[in-house]
């Protein structure tokens, strides 16, 4: 066992994880969670890819996880200072705690891409263009219908809605679109089978254990039509339906389709929580806003301040098997750096 | 459309305005085609809300015809420009006014380039000294024309003597209203309420009592799109680009159409009366095709201008379906006389004149 204080900034997935992995090994940890609850975005969605088990199953397990007496959840608490002097933090809360630590894991997670950013896909300006997390709520109240009450039977899906995209200065890949949006398109198919629905993409990158699999599945089993091409824009034709313009570059013609449906892959960025840290604790971030890790291959937990660590996503988009296997590695680096200050 | 999304979207393309003290520089397609225009501009700005505008007769075309016809290099275009600036800082003047949306695309382009590229800037300076002698300042506030009414269009719909109502009907009128690409598609920044969404002129119609159309087609190219007409193997591009926009726009039934740019006002007009000796296809109601007016042009109407002294015959496409729609008085016989009474040659195959 190893004795000391932690404090863990962010309660969605890596953070609950690395408390619970940090309390197991005998350390004090204050979880600091600005929502009113623990669980990060996860407690929205619906259905997890690639099996499309129940998120709940991975909430009620992360659940488990922070239930221990050496946890002290914060929710509703945000940080407003901190200070740092033998080898001791003082975090200050903005709600008057101050709280002492050996060491501190920012686990503050990422921001969806605010769809609306993207002007030409009129998102917050058509009725039925949405996100995939607004999927996810009808996914979960079990219902997908339009605005005014009728069920889709055209449904496009718009990949690298933020992502790759140097205009919204996101050059980079949020990693987890494509294959949510394989995901989503089959479970819309599930839940209304006449629908068709088109994915338009830019490239398929299906990396992920399973993820190649569950694309050929989508096409074979479940008919979904996917076209190379990135959606130019969207309009509203007379009677309220969607119309697309994009580019079928495998084809090499330009295309335009009516549909009822837009669901957008909104990408990931560097959270606003995780901004605000990088000022309070003068952290180091990367060209893509997240933070930057003192080393990619071997110090990817590690940051450019001493006894402060990193988990999840707020590093680099990642999957909930990446973020969890991340926050382990950091609550290992926590205990080794509290082992070594012990001696 | 939801119209909280669309000022969310305004909001964030806010560009600042100058109030008063502009530099003029005159559009060359304007002046020739739509006299009535620019006219309109200097008489409101001055006459009536007492702004000091000046123009200088040495400011020559800017060349962006020949520039996007891939006649003009970048480098002569740029020491044009720097010679326009020059004429206005020796004129002491620090806020530019531009009247063309084609020369607004021209000037914010190069200004975006010298801010990149400081090195083009001193390049330009070079020449521009050693051509002319002169030198010059960049200017601190550049705004279309069209962003000055709008920041005006209140104190228009204030005066307002002809709002736009249909008379008979008491329903707002339909605005169909398309930017020049070169006001803002470039760089949205420099646009009223940005590029996907434009306010300027949709601000206006809805200022002076109008309803905004959104149609499918309505971000499409006017059909002008310079190298697209100018060489002339390749106008069916520009007249099918022309075609595919109306056809979008027809089953909303509008009522005008109101544009800030000369190109797009030229052909949105002109290729009416083609496609209509082509094919026989008209956009309008009752066989009709639907006028197109510029923003002063629309703004003296509502302020209760005579249509002739804003120019508004000088269209292929007649206004009167529109002017009788908002219950404007008009004497068919004086369109084309001059100020002196004289009759000038009646054109032939007037459109929408019965």
């Amino acid at each position: 066992m190893i004795t000391g204080n932690v404090v863990v900034v962010g309660g969605g997935v890596a953070g609950m994880e690395v408390a619970g992995q940090l309390a197991r090994s005998g350390c004090m940890v204050s979880l600091i969670e600005k929502e009113s609850s623990a669980g990060g975005h996860i407690k929205e969605w619906h259905h997890l890819f690639p099996d499309r088990r129940n998120s709940m199953e991975v909430t009620d397990y992360l659940a488990r996880q922070i239930n221990h007496d050496n946890i002290t959840l914060l929710t509703g608490t945000t940080i407003a200072r901190m200070g740092y002097g033998k080898k001791v933090f003082t975090v200050d809360t903005e709600n008057g705690k101050s709280i002492s630590a050996d060491a501190v894991v920012v686990a503050t997670g990422f921001d969806l891409f605010r769809s609306e950013r993207k002007e030409e896909y009129g998102y917050g300006i058509y009725d039925n263009v949405i996100t995939s997390a607004d999927l996810e709520v009808m996914f979960r109240n079990g219902e997908i219908k339009l605005t005014d009450g009728r069920r889709p039977e055209k449904i496009g899906i718009v990949h690298c809605v933020g992502s790759r995209d140097e205009k919204v200065g996101n050059i980079y890949c949020s990693k987890l679109c494509c294959i949510t949006a394989v995901k989503q398109a089959m479970e819309l198919k599930e839940h209304l089978s006449d629908a068709r629905v088109y994915c338009f993409y830019m490239d398929m990158r299906m990396g992920g254990a399973l993820y190649e699999e569950t694309y050929r599945e989508s096409q074979e089993k479940y008919g979904i039509n996917f076209i190379r091409g990135k959606v130019s824009e969207v309009g509203e034709t007379i009677d309220h339906k969607l119309i697309i313009k994009v580019e079928d570059t495998l084809v090499g013609r330009p295309l335009r389709m009516e549909l009822d449906m837009i669901v957008l892959m909104a990408g990931m960025e560097m959270s606003k929580g995780g901004e605000q840290m990088a000022q309070i604790f003068g952290l180091k971030t990367g060209e893509n806003r997240f933070f930057a890790a003192a080393d990619h291959h071997y110090g990817s937990n590690e940051s450019n301040v001493e006894a402060l660590f990193f988990a999840g996503s707020c590093t680099a988009p990642m999957n909930i098997t990446e973020t969890i296997s991340h926050a382990r590695a950091a609550a290992a680096e926590v205990i080794c750096y509290l082992r070594k200050a012990e001696r | 459309m939801k119209n909280e999304g669309r000022k969310r979207i305004w909001a964030e393309y806010q560009k600042e305005i100058a109030d008063d003290h502009f530099f003029y520089v005159r559009s060359c397609i304007r002046q020739s085609f739509f006299p009535g225009s620019e006219q309109f501009f200097l008489n409101f700005m001055r006459n009536v809300l007492g702004k000091d505008i000046y123009e200088n007769p040495s400011h020559t075309t800017c060349t962006g015809i020949g520039y996007h016809g891939d006649i003009v290099p970048l480098a002569t275009i740029m020491t044009v420009v720097a010679r326009h600036f020059a004429l206005m800082t020796e004129a002491g003047y620090k806020n530019i006014a531009i009247s063309c949306v084609t020369s607004f695309g021209i000037y914010t382009e190069i200004i975006e380039t010298w801010k990149h590229f400081p090195g083009e800037l001193e390049k330009t300076r070079e020449y521009l000294y050693k051509a002319t002698g002169r030198e010059f300042n960049i200017p601190e506030n550049m705004a279309h024309t069209s962003d000055i009414i709008y920041k005006f269009r209140n104190e228009i719909a204030e005066k307002a003597k002809n709002p736009l109502v249909n008379r008979q009907t008491g329903e707002p009128l339909r605005v169909i209203e398309h930017i020049g690409c070169h006001y803002s598609k470039m760089f949205p920044k420099y646009g009223v309420g940005g590029a996907e969404f434009p306010h300027v002129l949709s601000g206006m119609a809805e200022a002076w009592g109008g309803e905004v159309i959104d149609y499918p087609e309505r971000r499409h190219c006017c059909g002008f799109g310079f190298r697209q007409y100018l060489v002339q193997a390749n106008r069916g591009y520009s007249i099918s680009n022309t075609v595919k926009k109306f056809d979008s726009m027809k089953p909303f039934k509008p009522d005008l159409v109101l544009t800030n740019c000369p190109g797009c006002n030229m052909f949105m007009d002109k290729w009416q009366y083609t496609i209509r000796e082509m094919e026989g296809t008209t956009y309008g109601e009752n066989g009709e095709s639907i006028p197109v007016l510029t923003y002063e042009e629309l703004a003296g109407l509502v302020m209760g201008y005579n249509p002739w002294d804003l120019g508004l015959q000088y269209h292929m496409v007649q206004s009167e379906p529109l002017l009788r729609k908002m219950g404007i008085e008009f004497d068919g016989q004086d369109k084309f006389k001059t100020k002196d009474g004289r009759q000038m040659p009646l054109p032939k195959n007037l459109i929408n004149v019965v």
